[in-house]
């Protein structure tokens, strides 16, 4: 099968007033076209900072990235966006939705970005796909954690996304709603064929994932295909 | 805990500060100028008038005045002045000037001060004139020149810089040129018409002035004579600085109103976000009014801090003034410290700050312990009656500061009344327009200038204030341009060939057909040819009127007592008039008794009187009994003769008078040419060119703009701190925003634009509702006060509205530059912890 992501001898360093603090080092794995990938360690292994890294969402160290065949390193950071833009869909913890847009305006964002005309058709199909067909004007503040998650849900999908990141998407919501998140995470990425890589502490959402890597202090320990694959 | 809390909030704190240094400079300049202005007249005042007191009037002494003026020791110095025509004959040109011909050893006090020093002593001796200097400059005169007045030529013996009675403001108008008395008669100049002021000089530093004019005054006034004494001098001069000086003080007070605004609007979001810290401090044990004075004690440091620093650059700033001013001050000011500029500067920085932080403040004291587990608990409800009484003491604190400062309560009242209209309004306008454009903005617009404009709302917007501010600034300096733009049209003439621009004044009668002989022959149109005879009121109804003058109730306005009136008689109203009452009366019998007269309604409202009433004039020694006929409305803006009394025909005829020409000479050329040989044939007569005048009143105008245009300039600047303040106060949610978008795919110029836009949507919102607002109070200005019609002028839209967005374009994308700069890791690492 196709490597949609190919990482190898990843390192990043930090650096606060002299001191230097390696958060990665000699990282290296690589990830099929559609399938699924959880990502765990406890905090501070350097989860969110891979992920990000992953995405172009920041400058490497050392080694490579090679995201939807186009190498990382040798993109500046608008070529990057216009990856992102066109190939990534990105869910956070915190939903990071605009405040000063209704949940329609939220969706509808990325294709905008793109120049998509009638981009609020397409997104009124997904919030009706995430089942918020009655909330297109609603915003975020009017909306609930999981309300909020899953329109953070039908904005990723928006541009069809190759692959998703998603970082913790059920650690701000109860048990019962980051379930039904959870659910309509995987359907919709079965539906689209869209690559998916999960943050995540919960261990029974990375058991769902076909592979499972799991970080600590900066490296690799495990990394596993999962007995449902 | 105060200081602690403080100083890990030092920058955002700083920032509020700067609100309200702005103002506070402002305020102090102005009130320490004031101050030392009033101090330097009554330091100067024998100085400003160069005697201890002078007896004024229209004629020379009469008899009973010289006897008058014998009993007092007898004048020192005396002094004719007026306006004439002077022919400097180096290069041909002519000038109206103030001819002040002196004799005696005048001034007492101060000095005439001159280029040589030594002409100021020399000129009397010499029999030479001292000229203006800046005329001297315009017609590059020297010292050894000749200056030719009616009809005799005087060495020019030194410019002249300074003089006792003579203003900067004054000498633009008509240049002073002293030369001895002596001369005065044989130079023809002192004819019937002439208007002559005649001044008695006297030097006695030990005389009670207050009694002395309180004996004299009536006597002189019933001679037609006046007595001004130099504290009189400096008290009406203190005033006239006083009302301006309070003027500016408002403009500086609303700068510093805005900017504490400014602080109300940044303290509620500083406080919001403190909110959090003082429940843990409430559930760590705090109390109430530990909690509420940590911040308090924070606002009111920062508001002393404010204040010295605001004192400081306002006593710095109050430097330049004397340079700025300097056109409108009769003498050089000696700029000192003012204490109470300085109390009222520490002071108001800490009140203003406190009180408009109040507001805010007041939400920490009913901050409940819960809402650390609860944050969403709501405190407005309680704090609400709390609300209510800060208002009020703001409100009162405005008033009662605008009453010091104006000293009366209506005025005060209708200050707070204004400003609470005027920030009404903007404050309306600008949610009215934002709400507006936010609902019916186009939605085919691209994402990026929807979404820049949807950042106006972001929570905890400073978007109102920041129109307020910049809506203010706009206002104050839109309305100026509208203002002076319609009254500069009021002024300004037809340019037609029918239309007068050049006025012939003094023509006697025995000179009418030379005149007319000089300008018909030259292709020139005589246009008017106004008779005019001089005379004074006698009695009015049945009173004498100086039986008026002694009843101190009286509601007969002074001056119709005391003037000189220069009525002409014709059988026909012209375009500036309107009849209001009455009846026009073309023509009278000669012999009648009672005469039917013509009033304009001022000299009616002024005077008491309507139609049917009497007047007795004394017509240059021989009394006429008149009758109100009709009362008429003058455009006294209009560029032409107009007059407050007019007869019919039939009366005046053969009364002493002189006549006023005018015509029309096309161009600058043939105007001074006929100017030229005007002067010297006929060097009685003053001209008074219309070109000059209008240019005249244009840089008046100007130089009155200037000083305004710079204390609204403190407000816009204020508007400037408030939105760099709102910038920084939302830098953390703006680069959450865009590294959000950049995260979703968004390009640098994509952000870059929506920034823009947001900043562009902000100017333009800002200075367009102040342009528009100026527009209408310009209208209601021109409307009801000037009664002119309102042509507005393009400068506003194309240079103000225009600059003031990039202004505000610049300062925003300036202040966001880090924004960009963020890497989005970053961002979303902070969020994740």
């Amino acid at each position: 099968m196709t490597k949609i992501l190919n990482v190898h001898n990843l390192k990043k360093v930090y650096t606060s007033g002299s001191k230097k603090l390696t958060v990665l080092d000699n990282i290296s794995f690589s990830i099929e076209a559609g399938s699924s990938f959880a990502i765990v360690g406890p905090s501070g292994s350097g989860k969110t900072t891979l992920l990000g890294l992953c995405a172009g969402l920041d400058q490497i160290d050392e080694g490579t990235i090679t995201l939807c065949g186009e190498d990382l390193n040798g993109l500046n950071e608008d070529q990057r966006a216009l990856l992102r833009n066109e190939k990534v869909g990105f869910i956070f913890q915190d939903f990071q939705l605009l405040p000063t847009l209704t949940a329609l305006e939220n969706v509808s964002v990325p294709l905008e970005l793109q120049g998509v005309k009638n981009a609020s058709k397409d997104a009124k199909e997904l919030l009706d796909k995430v089942g918020l067909g009655s909330r297109y004007d609603h915003y975020p503040s009017q909306l609930s954690g999981g309300e909020q998650q899953r329109v953070a849900l039908a904005r990723a999908f928006s541009t069809k996304p190759e692959i998703l990141f998603a970082d913790e998407p059920t650690g701000n919501l109860d048990e019962e709603t980051g379930k039904k998140v959870i659910k309509l995470l995987f359907d919709l990425n079965k539906e689209m064929g869209t690559t998916l890589v999960i943050v995540t502490h919960d261990l029974d959402l990375a058991r769902l994932n076909q592979h499972v890597l799991r970080l600590k202090g900066g490296k690799i320990v495990i990394n596993e295909t999962t007995a449902i694959s | 805990m105060a200081w602690r809390d403080g100083k890990a909030s030092g920058k955002r704190l700083l920032l509020f500060m700067a609100s309200i240094i702005l103002g506070i400079s402002a305020v102090v300049s102005i009130q320490s100028f004031s101050n030392n202005l009033k101090e330097n007249i009554g330091l100067q005042s024998k100085a400003l008038m160069g005697a201890d007191f002078l007896i004024d009037s229209n004629q020379p002494a009469n008899e009973r005045v010289e006897e008058l003026m014998d009993s007092l020791g007898g004048a020192d110095a005396k002094e004719v002045n007026f306006a004439s025509m002077a022919a400097f004959l180096k290069n041909g040109n002519t000038k109206l000037v103030q001819v002040r011909g002196i004799d005696g050893n005048f001034p007492f006090y101060g000095e005439l001060e001159t280029e040589p020093a030594s002409a100021a002593n020399s000129y009397q001796e010499l029999g030479g004139a001292l000229v203006d200097a800046t005329a001297m400059l315009q017609y590059n005169l020297q010292p050894g020149d000749s200056v030719k007045l009616g009809d005799i030529t005087f060495p020019i013996v030194g410019s002249l810089l300074t003089a006792p009675g003579s203003t900067a403001i004054g000498a633009t108008a008509a240049p002073p040129i002293i030369v001895p008395f002596r001369f005065m008669e044989r130079s023809g100049l002192l004819q019937r018409g002439s208007r002559l002021e005649y001044n008695y000089y006297f030097k006695n530093a030990t005389i009670d002035l207050k009694q002395l004019d309180k004996m004299v005054d009536p006597m002189l006034d019933a001679e037609n004579a006046d007595m001004d004494t130099h504290t009189d001098t400096s008290e009406r001069l203190g005033r006239r600085y006083d009302n301006v000086g309070r003027f500016l003080n408002l403009v500086a007070f609303i700068a510093l109103l805005l900017g504490c605004v400014g602080i109300a609007s940044s303290v509620h979001i500083y406080i919001k976000e403190k909110l959090k810290a003082v429940a843990v401090l409430k559930c760590l044990g705090a109390t109430r009014k530990q909690t509420f004075m940590i911040f308090l004690l924070q606002i009111a440091g920062m508001g002393l801090l404010g204040g010295l620093i605001g004192t400081v650059i306002g006593l710095l700033l109050q430097q330049t003034f004397p340079l700025i001013l300097q056109e409108f001050l009769p003498f050089e000011v000696e700029i000192s410290t003012s204490f109470q500029a300085i109390f009222v500067g520490l002071s108001l920085g800490v009140i203003m700050s406190v009180l408009f932080a109040l507001s805010p403040l007041i939400n920490t004291w009913f901050v409940s312990p819960l809402q650390v587990l609860r944050v969403q608990e709501d405190t407005g409800k309680k704090s609400r009656p709390y609300q209510l009484w800060v208002m009020l003491t703001i409100i009162l604190f405005v008033f009662w500061f605008a009453y010091w400062l104006l000293g009366r309560w209506t005025f005060a009242a209708g200050f707070v009344l204004g400003i609470l209209v005027t920030f009404s309004i903007l404050g309306l306008v600008s949610i009215g327009f934002m709400r507006l454009i936010k609902r019916y903005f186009p939605k085919s617009w691209s994402f990026a200038a929807r979404q820049s404009l949807l950042n106006l709302f972001r929570p905890n917007n400073q978007t109102v204030v920041l129109i307020l501010a910049i809506g203010i600034g706009t206002f104050l300096i839109s309305t100026l341009y509208f203002t002076k733009d319609f009254l500069l049209a009021k002024t300004a003439f037809e340019t037609n060939e029918q239309s007068p621009n050049l006025i012939l004044f003094d023509v006697q009668t025995d000179q009418r057909n030379e005149v007319a002989n000089t300008i018909t022959p030259k292709g020139l149109p005589l246009i008017d040819n106004i008779p005019i005879v001089t005379m004074r009121l006698e009695r009015i109804k049945d009173r004498s009127v100086n039986d008026i003058r002694l009843d101190t109730t009286t509601r007969v306005n002074k001056w119709i007592l005391n003037h000189e009136f220069r009525t002409t008689y014709r059988d026909s109203m012209i375009g500036s008039e309107k009849l209001l009452e009455g009846e026009w009366i073309e023509r009278v019998d000669p012999n009648a008794k009672v005469i039917p007269i013509s009033l304009a309604n001022n000299v009616a409202n002024d005077a008491l009187v309507t139609i049917g009433d009497t007047l007795l004039f004394n017509v240059q020694g021989k009394l006429m009994t008149t009758v109100v006929g009709n009362i008429r409305q003058v455009d006294w803006a209009r560029m032409q003769l107009n007059f407050s009394i007019v007869f019919p025909q039939g009366v005046l005829e053969n009364a002493p008078q002189f006549h006023v020409l005018t015509t029309n000479a096309p161009d600058k050329k043939s105007s001074a040419n006929l100017q030229r040989e005007l002067v010297r044939k006929f060097p009685n007569v003053s001209i008074i060119d219309l070109r000059q005048v209008v240019s005249l009143i244009e840089n008046i105008l100007d130089k009155i703009s200037w000083v305004i245009t710079f204390m609204a300039f403190f407000s816009i600047l204020t508007g400037i701190i408030v939105l760099i303040g709102s910038v920084r106060n939302s830098k953390y949610q703006r680069i959450r925003e865009s590294v959000l978008l950049r995260t979703l795919g968004a390009q640098s110029k994509q952000i870059l634009k929506i920034n823009a836009l947001e900043y562009l949507f902000l100017g333009i919102l800002g200075s367009g509702v102040g342009v528009l607002l100026s527009l209408l109070s310009s209208f209601l200005l021109a409307y009801f006060v000037f009664d002119t019609p309102f042509v507005p002028s393009y400068v506003p839209f194309i240079i103000l509205l225009p600059g003031i967005t990039l202004l505000v374009l610049f300062i925003g994308w300036f202040n966001s530059r880090g924004i960009l700069k963020s890497p989005p890791l970053e961002v979303l690492r902070k969020e994740g912890s």
